[in-house]
């Protein structure tokens, strides 16, 4: 009867009887929707843009080492896993640098915060929620890389059980600094709503120390005060990272004269990290104290 | 049933005491939350959601307590805020959506309650573009929608009608209206507007420096009455049209008043007791004797302002008697206490609000 499939019913308002999943799913949402959004997945695509050429320009030189590997046949890959990411540090930089003020700020500049704490979620889920989002985002950048490099590795017929090793290395290393990064990113870009600002202050706050902490560190080593450059290293997060893996992950310093931290001075790298990740998800819960209605 | 009910609930800041000893229960239906800036309307609504701890006191909403349940409550409640909070640069629904299951709604449940919800509150083909490219009323759409998509039994609507035009603003109260009566939903809604309220609310709630100054039902406040106002227009004949319809009225007997409420039209305005049909009769004819145009012809209903105008002479004669303060009044315990200055001035303002906001009184 088409007079009847062509009828326009005014249903009116119908309420919700359905499920409500709670304080946990919302988290789970919020951490899944920030992840998507630090791709710009779910955005515009304007917002897709920088994150995808990042993506691709971390792992084009793992694809161009494995293609040189497998073409000569080499008995090595050019580049320890370990040290994979501290080389491609500025391009990881740039990435926290745009996507952290991306993944928080824009709730703090537009006053979305108090949407989501007027519903089930509470301050700890958002920041948590938050944090885990950005330090998975930057995993998959510095991991995928690896990934790259170890499946290149085993086609080039590698030896199996050292690339495996090293690999395990590498992810556990990228993990830590994945955690780290994405902490002080994100407290960096919490405290300012100004987008512009907070790219500007996580680039300085990321490159500047590295860039003071090497100079100091190579007038040291020309000075021959080799026991000051472990030291030095712990003020700068990239040479806490390198001294971390160097002492526990078997990786070779980039410190000058490859004088990485011994495994007493490795104890304190790690706690320093540990602490400054503690600090910084601290940062962020004191923060949002504020940013409620 | 009640909604809200606070027990002498109080909110003290270091510097400032935005609620003081507050007791009041809400029951279902559209309430009008009244005050002025600053009179501690937003910091009960935070206390509401069980966001910020009240200093003393309790309060529970939908019979969860606040101090211990907010979650709970949260779940069931809606929350409208005053200021935007809305990014520019995704769509309505992408929005919603996402706001939806942030209220614990499932994916597809969530997709759907979004496009009812966009729909119930008047957003169509719109609702795909991104929300930095609203208008104001839009975008107070979207507020509203985020809002009411989880379906809660009750929303606070912080100052919804802020920035609206008179059309918008108009639809806007409609749209209230119609979450209470088609939604069934109850309503919280804060305003510094009376005129507004009165239109959409079954009670209103007037708090001020954090006391609770009145809390009553909307018919209360605005009886209809038997008294007609009349407006009539000058001619060359008669210059002062008001008069001469004033004195033709007396010679047939009728009574007529100043309209000395200091309301839009006073002084051209007669206000006279409507017997029956026949007075309306009378009117016409006489001033269709006298030539006169008539501009208007209605009954009169009280404005919750003129509540607040016998509040306002009694601070104003407080203040020229050079009365003690505020806080020692209170602490002798004087009813008259309980109007500080400030509401004085603000029932002022708002009274003054309603002569321009114009329209409203032609009804």
């Amino acid at each position: 009867m088409p007079a009847d499939s062509t009828q326009i019913h005014n249903i009116g308002y119908r309420h919700y009887d359905g499920q409500r999943l709670g304080r946990a799913y919302a988290t789970r949402s919020l951490f899944s929707q920030s992840l998507r959004g630090a791709y710009g997945l779910g955005r515009s695509a304007k917002s897709k843009v920088l994150p995808m050429i990042l993506f691709g320009v971390m792992c084009a030189p793992a694809l161009i080492m494995v293609a040189v590997a497998v073409a000569t046949k080499a008995n090595d890959l050019p580049v320890d896993y370990t040290r994979y990411a501290i080389i491609l540090q500025a391009v990881f930089s740039l990435y926290l640098a745009a996507q952290a003020p991306q993944t928080v700020s824009r709730d703090l500049r537009f006053k979305t915060v108090p949407l989501y704490f007027s519903r089930p979620i509470e301050r700890v889920d958002y920041v948590r929620a938050k944090y885990a989002a950005l330090a998975s985002a930057l995993f998959i950048l510095t991991a995928v890389p690896l990934l790259v490099l170890y499946v290149g590795a085993l086609l080039a017929k590698l030896d199996f059980a050292d690339q495996t090793k090293g690999f395990a290395q590498g992810l556990v290393s990228v993990a830590l600094l994945s955690v780290l990064f994405a902490g002080i990113a994100l407290l960096i870009s919490a405290v300012t709503p100004r987008r512009g600002l907070g790219i500007a202050a996580v680039i300085a706050v990321l490159t500047i120390p590295y860039g003071a902490v090497s100079t100091v560190q190579a007038i040291a080593h020309e000075q021959g005060s080799g026991g000051a450059i472990g030291w030095l290293g712990l003020f700068s997060p990239i040479t806490l990272m390198d001294g971390v893996q160097t002492a526990f992950l078997g990786a070779t310093s980039a410190f000058p004269g490859k004088e990485g931290p011994s495994t007493g001075l490795g104890v304190v790298y790690v706690l320093v990290v540990l602490a400054l990740i503690a600090g910084s998800y601290a940062g962020l819960l004191r923060r949002y104290r504020k940013a409620g209605l | 049933m009640t909604v809200i009910a606070t027990e002498s609930l109080s909110m003290r800041f270091p510097r400032v005491t935005a609620l003081d000893r507050l007791s009041m229960d809400i029951g279902p239906g559209v309430t009008g939350l009244v005050g002025a800036n600053g009179a501690g309307k937003s910091t009960l609504i935070k206390i509401l959601l069980g966001l910020s701890p009240a200093t003393e006191g309790r309060a529970a909403v939908l019979g969860l307590d606040v101090a211990t349940e907010g979650g709970r409550i949260r779940e069931r409640v809606g929350y409208m805020p005053e200021h935007d909070c809305l990014p520019p640069d995704v769509s309505a629904t992408e929005f919603v959506v996402h706001m939806a299951r942030m209220s614990g709604l499932p994916p597809a449940a969530a997709r759907e309650r979004t496009a009812d919800t966009l729909r119930h509150v008047g957003l169509y083909e719109e609702r795909y573009r991104p929300i930095g490219g609203y208008s104001t009323g839009m975008k107070q759409r979207v507020k509203l929608a985020q809002a009411l998509v989880h379906d809660p039994q009750l929303v606070f609507l912080d100052e919804p009608t802020n920035g609206l035009d008179p059309v918008g603003r108009d639809e806007m109260l409609a749209l209230i209206r119609r979450v209470h009566t088609d939604f069934g939903i109850s309503v919280l809604v804060t305003s510094h507007l009376l005129g507004e309220l009165e239109r959409t609310c079954d009670h209103v709630v007037v708090i001020d420096g954090g006391k609770l100054l009145r809390s009553s039902s909307t018919t209360d406040f605005t009886q209809t009455t038997a008294t007609l106002a009349v407006e009539v227009t000058d001619s060359d004949e008669h210059p002062d049209g008001t008069a001469a319809l004033r004195a033709a009225l007396q010679g047939r007997g009728v009574a007529t008043q100043d309209d000395g409420g200091g309301l839009p039209g006073a002084g051209h305005t007669v206000l006279l007791e409507a017997a029956g049909e026949e007075t309306y009769d009378l009117v016409r004819d006489v001033v269709a004797d006298l030539g006169l145009g008539l501009v208007r012809m209605e009954q009169r209903r009280h404005h919750i302002a003129e509540v607040f105008r016998t509040a306002d002479n009694a601070a104003a004669d407080n203040a020229e008697t050079g009365g003690p303060g505020e806080n020692q009044r209170a602490a002798q315990g004087e009813p008259d206490g309980q109007v500080s200055e400030r509401a004085a001035a603000w029932a002022a303002t708002a009274a003054a609000a309603e002569k321009t906001g114009g329209g409203r009184d032609a009804r």
